[in-house]
């Protein structure tokens, strides 16, 4: 692993670049093909009414794979993440207008672990409401 | 109705082999707009010590889930699939996952809990690959929502 990032470098509070995502209808049916994940709420606004929600909504697994990439951006090397979970709280809605959805993202140190680890505990919103809780990652520094 | 708790702990027998292609992670990696040429570039991974491109962190969740339908589709558990919602993921990884992974997927039955009418499972997947080496391990909490009354 080669993390670009040095153990000695950082400490609690340090804090990521913050990144933002734009979703739209297009990135969701692009997903939807590369995942394998077709449920129509991700892509059939009528199925996605008819079950109750208020639109279209991203796939949950969509909103982790870009709250990550605030850590592997910063790291260099994806390969040095060693654990990564998110709860999916809310839906991120996607509306068919020639806006989308932003995903706003941001993270910081929260725990320096022994071993060149540390647990990065990452921020990911939409609209202004949190996406994700408990969304952290345990990463191997250099 | 609330599900079988002789459920829990049961273990599925391994899924076929699912083979990683490079042509697959670009694919996902340009669905997620990531460009981190480790994804795609061979060279680029060989720098950073991979022996052929990675997969993005969540790349796997495609194969875990996939087994993981398998076992909330046994019709002996009962689970009303059209009601359910992904409400974890978590991911603990020995190593990334790479081109030319020949992975399998054993699924275990961790808990099964119901609260206010909702049905929650949690299923663990443990991913090897061709060597029986441990790659990854994916936790993912399914929760069936409550049927509306009529």
């Amino acid at each position: 692993m080669a993390a670009k990032i040095a153990y000695a470098d950082v400490e609690v509070g340090t804090e990521l670049p913050p990144a933002s995502f734009p979703v739209d209808r297009a990135t969701l049916v692009r997903y939807a093909g590369a995942s394998g994940d077709f449920n129509p709420i991700h892509w059939n606004e009528k199925f996605a009414v008819e079950v109750g929600l208020p639109d279209v909504i991203a796939h949950g697994m969509f909103t982790m794979a870009e709250a990550i990439r605030v850590v592997t951006d910063w790291l260099g090397d994806p390969g040095a993440v060693v654990e990564y979970g998110v709860r999916f709280t809310k839906p991120v809605v996607v509306p068919n207008d020639d806006k989308g959805a932003v995903v706003e993202v941001s993270g910081k140190v929260a725990a320096l672990l022994d071993d060149q680890r540390v647990r990065v505990d990452l921020t990911a919103t939409c609209a202004g409401q949190k996406v994700l809780g408990m969304a952290r990652a345990v990463v191997q520094l250099a | 109705m609330a599900l079988d708790q002789s459920f829990v702990g049961r273990t599925y027998p391994p899924t076929a082999p699912y083979e990683v292609g490079r042509e697959k992670i670009r694919e996902f990696a340009e669905a997620v707009g990531d460009a981190n040429p480790a994804y795609t570039d061979r060279d680029a991974a060989a720098a950073l010590g991979h022996a052929d491109v990675i997969a993005p962190p969540t790349f796997v969740f495609a194969i875990t889930f996939k087994a993981a339908r398998e076992v909330v589709q046994d019709p002996q558990l009962g689970l009303d699939y059209s009601r359910v919602v992904h409400g974890d993921q978590k991911f603990a990884y020995r190593r990334p996952v790479r081109a030319g992974d020949r992975l399998t997927v054993t699924s275990t039955i961790e808990a099964i809990k119901s609260m206010a009418g909702n049905d929650i499972l949690d299923v663990r997947g443990e991913v090897h690959d061709e060597a029986g080496e441990h790659v990854v391990t994916a936790w993912t909490k399914l929760v069936a929502r409550a049927a509306e009354e009529a």
